[in-house]
């Protein structure tokens, strides 16, 4: 399976600012680069939650934000799952309603494959404060699932996370990779993560694409 | 107690809780703008909301009479549809949500403003509407503090004394309250009963205040 993903905008923030401009034919493509290159910024703007000066963002032949046909797709509208490096689970709610948030009345089936596939069933009545940070990271992962038909942003997902934790947590995306077939964009400075999920890397340095290509290219160079 | 202080704490309490729920819509309706929006002239509106707590509560009754008077712009359109205001239990509740309203949105803004913009973010990116985000995430999260900010507001309702007393006078049955009443009894050498009312209006604003800054306190 593949998408199309088309990045060709600037933003400007400050001092900073990012212009991508590529067309790739991958699965799980990855942003990588050090801290400060610009790869939340990028996957916000996917997002809906920062909006370019100008350029064009499109997943498939479906555009989500055109300077020049006017087009900005509200961030409810884009069909797009997003995990946050801190992941933001709202913190009142439980599993079961943090997961189901954004589902819009997908089938119970759709909420039980998720759960099952991310070992989430005898969590779900739990309340996020007393989930372990691996936990954390499941439910968001499931959350952005049930709401993200169309791709899924993962934001540095094993941050934050000890070595072991990470580990499972990998075994976990690999497993959605493979089970939901979800086109990704995956951010993450760690060329053994990139290595083990994607197959694309654009690598980005200060705000700006300085490679583009397959993951084992890549990531010989880098 | 005597039965008549009695039914003017009843009264003053039942007035107080309805002038809260009254002001409890365009108080949080204000928190939510001023803590999360900026557009042309919010400020001047934000100084508008706050000017009872700072101008003498009499001058703010005064302004209300003008307005709802008979002769005030809103007073003619209050005639025209048949409701008497002025002087009666209406004006009671107008006086104190007035006065309360600056206190609840004070609070229930910083409450707003604490809220962790990400978390509406990340509800906007699962598909949820401005008001579906307001209903789901913005209000429980800043719960607490809007709570505190209605519980300020309730005290200061039932304290409230100059505004009322322009406003509604201060009539046994129908618009004396508390405040109104523990002046009354003072002039006229009722000691027993001013000080019933004073004792009243300390365990009520006590206890109010103890809750609401027990609210406004961060979760251990």
């Amino acid at each position: 399976m593949s998408f199309s993903l088309t990045l060709e905008f600037t933003l400007q923030q400050g001092e900073f600012s990012v212009e991508i401009d590529e067309r790739i034919e991958a699965d799980a493509i990855a942003l990588y680069g050090p801290s400060g290159a610009g790869k939340t910024t990028v996957l916000e703007a996917v997002a809906g939650l920062r909006q370019p000066e100008r350029g064009r963002i499109a997943v498939g032949d479906r555009t989500l934000f055109g300077s020049e046909s006017g087009i900005d797709v509200p961030a409810r509208h884009r069909c797009i799952g997003y995990v946050r490096q801190e992941v933001a689970l709202f913190p009142h709610m439980n599993v079961r309603q943090n997961v189901t948030y954004g589902a819009h009345g997908a089938p119970m089936e759709d909420l039980a494959r998720v759960l099952a596939v991310l070992d989430l069933e005898p969590l779900v009545e739990r309340q996020v404060e007393q989930l372990s940070g691996g936990e954390q990271k499941r439910t968001a992962i499931a959350r952005a699932l049930m709401a993200g038909s169309q791709m899924l942003l993962l934001d540095e997902p094993l941050s934050a996370l000890d070595v072991a934790l990470q580990r499972r947590v990998m075994q976990y995306l690999v497993r959605v990779h493979d089970e939901f077939k979800i086109p990704m964009l995956y951010v993450s400075h760690r060329a053994d993560e990139v290595s083990m999920l994607t197959n694309w890397v654009v690598q980005l340095d200060n705000g700006r694409v300085v490679a583009s290509g397959p993951s084992e290219d890549i990531l010989a160079r880098a | 107690m005597a039965d008549d202080v009695w039914q003017v704490a009843v009264f003053t309490l039942t007035m107080a809780v309805v002038a809260t729920l009254v002001m409890l819509p365009p108080g949080i309706v204000f928190a939510w703008l001023f803590a999360r929006h900026r557009f042309r002239g919010c400020t001047a509106l934000e100084t508008l909301v706050m000017l009872p707590l700072v101008i003498p509560p009499v001058a703010t009754g005064l302004i209300l009479l003008r307005l709802f008077g008979r002769r005030g712009l809103f007073g003619r359109v209050a005639e025209s549809v048949g409701l008497e205001l002025i002087f009666t239990w209406k004006a009671v509740i107008l006086a104190m949500a007035v006065m309360g309203l600056p206190l609840l949105v004070r609070a229930a803004r910083t409450a707003f403003e604490q809220v962790d913009r990400r978390y509406e973010q990340m509800a906007a990116s699962l598909g949820a509407g401005p008001l579906r985000i307001f209903f789901t995430v913005s209000l429980p999260l800043a719960g607490r503090g809007v709570l505190a900010g209605v519980l300020l507001a309730f005290s200061r309702a039932v304290g409230e004394f100059g505004a009322t007393v322009m406003l509604a006078g201060n009539m046994p049955g129908s618009t004396r309250t508390i405040a109104s009443g523990i002046y009354l009894y003072t002039e006229v050498g009722n000691d027993a009963a001013a000080t019933s009312l004073m004792l009243v209006s300390i365990m009520i604003a006590f206890g109010s205040l103890w809750f609401s800054n027990r609210l406004a306190q961060p979760q251990l």
